[in-house]
């Protein structure tokens, strides 16, 4: 199993999502201005402040090389997550609907915050037992997601837990094909008891396991 | 018009008023055209003045400085250097440094709170060191009466949240205190740590002759001209409005990539020197390099990159553009160099060489604009006695009493009341609103994040862990500066001690009014004795810092401010200490002598009573013993939590140990001991099992280990839904999370 993670100049988790990857399996980075995914089984769009997001959050990224690599990765099923300024990237690409406005209270927050898994049958979270909540924390100045279609809800934020007034409560969605996946907080901070909950470790373990599967059939 | 040298200096017309205008006084002008031996021309006279600012000649506090003590078995790098540097072991190097950016802040808190931030980071990766937590100092007016003061407060956090979030660099701590002295001056000190390993750690001496000088980052522009030394180096007064262009303008996404190329430049073992742009920019900079490398520099104004055209030569040398750092390359190497800048998209631009002439040489327009030695920019420029005068009345018979809070704390009130009248007051309440808009958790080091022990604790690669800590307590050093100096000295040693930490280092940041002012003057040298003794006493050596004067407007000078980052080190990381209670039935126990006082308590701020002298006296070899203590404790993993006394007094103390583990204790004070009296770094609040308790203040290492035994009063039992503290109150702690939570999130 071998993720990749994507490098944008200015990516500021990247590292981070790259030890939390290590943890389940082999992880190496991808330069933004590279075309080549390296072969990699799956791609994590990182979070961090791609190109500065003085424009508007992942408005720039989504233009990178790589990008075009990726989504011709995640038409051919490839497993794709973005993790805050990759969940923006993702939705600025339209490899996910809907976006991310800044939060109600104009403010950058951070905060541990409780998700519920609403779908625990997708590739991302089949490590997690139906209707479990997950403690990972949360950093980001626009993270109020919106959407005017319905959209395939995976994680909501526990009730009274929503730092940042999206709509319906939601932390992450996935696409239809349900192999894309974008979520606000970061479980890359959430797998190491030393430095936090080891919560978020259930959604990289998810990711290893579907890959071995499809690898298995 | 003169001609020096080979090449003609242009000069200007040579104006009585012109030197003043820069902020240098007629003596200093005539010391510089006697060792010139003529008079200076424009760009020459515009280097010299920022180079003889007191923000960058210290020229009231260098002979003060010598009497910090700055030698210790961990120090790396020393003061002088960009940043000081000390050894954690496993062939690692922790850089850190505290600054101010006080008067930017003041005149535009956004952009001047995050291009302090920006400049800490540069200083420290300049060394080599990857940037890996920032903590703030921040002192305002009072938020509750103050709109001024409310604006400062939420732009200054909100830039150095822009900042800090958008480069990956967590925030781990930090302070903010409110009080009227800083209502004209307030004080926002940024400090960095960086981690290296040792093979990597770089000094800013320049070096080779015929070796290029490349300018990496961003292009300069007219910002920030004279920040220096008409901003840092002079007092406030009215239209000060017209200073906003003396402040920079930060971006963090330029600094993001410009670190992570110096860096890989560093790693690839391309440069000879690095060097960061900083106060008087490309002036003071390269004049440094030379200095430190004895030798000389020419630089080409034509070859700087510039952000808008018809800039002046003196311009481009004093710019304080931020987001550049000046290397020193081989020339064969240069090629190398330019082509890790363009992965990188940072440009890089030799603009001139290094020469063995000990002068810098200035060109523009293809005439010598200045050439200077090196010497009087950087050696020459007097340095000044102070000349201390205790004030006439007392220390504090400089500031007025200060206005009552609430009616909550007069002496009639109950003791309960005043509990959760200090809890919410600005001083003492919640951080939260100011922490959760930073970035704690980025680059998954973090061990202790704010407000879950008393310092923050990193881990590091070699399996071991950092703690630190910043503190200040300026209302202290007002009432009595050379004990209330020593106080934060040891305040910082006892967080440390709380999580497990041994101090390796401290950095300082002395934020105070006018030295050319009597009163001012002796307060700065009291309290600097009084950080040179704590250090000795303590171990713990000055590796660097900062110093920030004429923080004083027409009303007076700030409260006298030493603010102290320490760093310490700890084994095992799953052990670092934490401050909440945790389990029902631990015992509570004071550990160390602790015989506070009510003179400039919070309590006695909020009942509006004038500052007084003196504060209790602090036994050094008493306090040692329980910082060791506790440290001990901690490490082997005997308390449940560890917590030090510090602003409330024991009663806060407690309040923020039930609130912080939302569980209540039971205690029995010590008979006479007021629960609002305030004696700083001296003693603890700790829980644990009973009988783990017992053990913790037998002499370490037998009773003729030369070691005092360390008093252990255990005080009551962790339990319940209230802080009962018989005869005395009874709050619910939920009543005293609520009053905790709303002082501060009302201001922001």
């Amino acid at each position: 199993m071998k993720f990749g993670i994507v490098r944008f100049p200015g990516s500021c988790d990247d590292i981070d999502a790259q030890l939390a990857c290590e943890r389940v399996g082999e992880a190496v980075l991808l330069w933004h201005a590279d075309r080549d995914l390296q072969g990699v089984d799956a791609v994590v769009i990182p979070g961090g402040f791609s190109y500065g997001d003085y424009l508007r959050a992942g408005a720039i990224a989504r233009f990178a090389p790589v990008m075009e690599s990726v989504a011709e990765f995640a038409r051919e099923g490839g497993l794709v997550l973005g993790i805050c300024n990759g969940f923006q990237v993702l939705c600025e690409a339209g490899l996910l609907p809907g976006a991310l406005l800044p939060n109600v209270s104009l403010r950058f927050v951070f905060r541990q915050v409780r998700l519920e898994v609403v779908d625990s049958e997708t590739p991302f979270t089949r490590a997690c037992e139906p209707g479990r909540t997950l403690s990972i924390p949360a950093k980001h100045a626009s993270g109020r997601y919106f959407s005017p279609e319905p959209v395939d809800v995976v994680l909501r934020y526990a009730p009274g837990e929503n730092p940042n007034g999206s709509q319906d409560d939601i932390a992450g969605v996935r696409n239809a094909a349900g192999n894309v996946f974008g979520l606000m907080p970061h479980p890359e901070h959430a797998v190491d008891p030393l430095t936090g909950s080891v919560d978020g470790l259930s959604i990289f373990e998810s990711m290893r396991v579907s890959v071995e599967a499809r690898v298995a059939a | 018009m003169s001609r020096v040298g080979g090449g003609r200096v242009v000069s200007g017309a040579a104006t009585d008023s012109r030197h003043a205008a820069l902020g240098l006084s007629d003596l200093e002008y005539d010391r510089i055209v006697e060792l010139l031996g003529r008079e200076p021309g424009d760009t020459e006279l515009a280097m010299l003045s920022l180079m003889w600012s007191e923000h960058c000649a210290y020229k009231h506090s260098r002979r003060l400085l010598r009497r910090l003590p700055t030698e210790g078995p961990a120090v790396l790098m020393g003061p002088g250097e960009n940043a000081g540097v000390v050894d954690v072991g496993g062939g690692l190097g922790l850089a850190f440094k505290v600054e101010s950016h006080n008067h930017p802040s003041a005149v535009e808190p956004f952009q001047g709170a995050a291009t302090g931030v920006g400049g800490i980071l540069r200083d420290v990766f300049a060394v080599g060191a990857r940037p890996i937590a920032v903590l703030d100092s921040l002192r305002f007016g009072e938020v509750a009466r103050s709109a001024r003061s409310r604006y400062l407060l939420e732009r200054a956090v909100a830039g150095i949240g822009h900042y800090g979030n958008s480069i990956g660099v967590p925030t781990i701590g930090g302070e903010v205190y409110f009080e009227h002295a800083y209502e004209q001056n307030c004080l926002v000190n940024a400090m960095c740590l960086g981690l290296a390993p040792q093979a990597r750690l770089i000094r800013a001496a320049a070096a080779g002759p015929g070796n290029v000088l490349v300018l990496l980052g961003a292009l300069t522009g007219r910002d920030g001209i004279g920040g220096a030394s008409v901003l840092a180096s002079a007092e406030f007064g009215e239209g000060d409005a017209d200073k906003r262009p003396t402040v920079q303008i930060g971006d963090p996404f330029a600094e993001k990539k410009l670190l992570e190329c110096s860096l890989e430049l560093l790693d690839s073992e391309l440069l000879v020197s690095l060097q960061d742009l900083g106060a008087a920019g490309l002036t003071s900079s390269a004049s440094e390099m030379a200095a430190k490398g004895a030798v000389g520099l020419d630089i080409d104004c034509d070859r700087v990159p510039l952000r808008e055209p018809g800039m002046e030569p003196f311009e481009i040398m004093v710019s304080e553009s931020q987001e550049r750092m000046l290397c020193v390359v081989v020339p064969e190497r240069v090629p190398d160099v330019v082509a890790v800048c363009e992965r990188w998209e940072i440009r890089a631009t030799p603009i001139g060489e290094v020469t063995d002439s000990g002068r810098m040489r200035i060109r523009a327009g293809g005439e010598l604009v200045a050439d200077l030695p090196v010497g009087i920019l950087v050696d020459d420029c007097p340095v000044y006695d102070l000349a201390p005068v205790a004030p006439e009345g007392g220390p504090t018979s400089i500031y007025p009493a200060p206005e009552p809070v609430s009616a909550a704390v007069d002496a009639a009130g109950s003791a309960g009341d005043t509990l959760l009248a200090l809890l919410a007051s600005a001083n003492l309440a919640s951080r939260l609103p100011v922490f959760e808009q930073y970035d704690p958790v980025v680059q998954s080091r973090t061990v202790r994040r704010p407000d879950e022990a008393d310092a923050a604790v990193l881990a590091l690669p070699t399996g071991e862990a950092i703690a630190v800590s910043i503190d200040g307590n300026g209302r202290r050093v007002a009432c009595d500066p050379r004990t209330g100096a020593a106080e934060v000295v040891y305040e910082c040693a006892a967080n440390l001690a709380c999580v497990g930490g041994e101090p390796l280092g401290l950095t300082n940041c002395l934020n105070f009014g006018n030295p050319e002012k009597g009163h001012v003057a002796w307060q700065l040298s009291e309290a600097v004795d009084g950080i040179a003794a704590a250090c000795e006493a303590l171990s713990v050596p000055v590796i660097g810092g900062n110093v920030s004067l004429y923080n004083e407007a027409p009303a007076g000078p700030i409260y006298p401010t030493p603010v102290i980052g320490m760093v310490g080190r700890l084994p095992d990381p799953a052990r670092a200490g934490r401050l909440a209670f945790g389990s029902e039935g631990d015992a509570i126990a004071i550990v160390g002598g602790f015989h506070p006082s009510p003179v400039g308590s919070e309590l006695a701020k909020l009942r509006g009573e004038p500052l007084a002298a003196p504060l209790p006296p602090l036994d050094a070899i008493a306090a040692l013993g329980a910082h060791r203590a506790v440290r001990e404790a901690v490490r082997a993993g005997t308390l449940t939590s560890a917590h030090d006394i510090a602003e409330g007094g024991i009663a806060v103390a407690l309040a923020e140990c039930c609130v912080a583990g939302n569980v209540g204790a039971r205690v029995e004070l010590p008979e006479g001991l007021d629960p609002f009296a305030e004696a700083f770094g001296r003693a603890f609040v700790v829980s644990g099992p009973p009988e783990a308790l017992a053990g913790i203040g037998a002499e370490p290492g037998g009773p003729r280990s030369g070691h005092a035994a360390v008093p252990v009063t255990v005080i009551g039992r962790v339990g319940g839904p209230a802080l009962e503290l018989e005869g005395v109150l009874g709050v619910p702690v939920a009543a005293l999370a609520e009053a905790r939570a709303g002082g501060l999130a009302a201001a922001l």
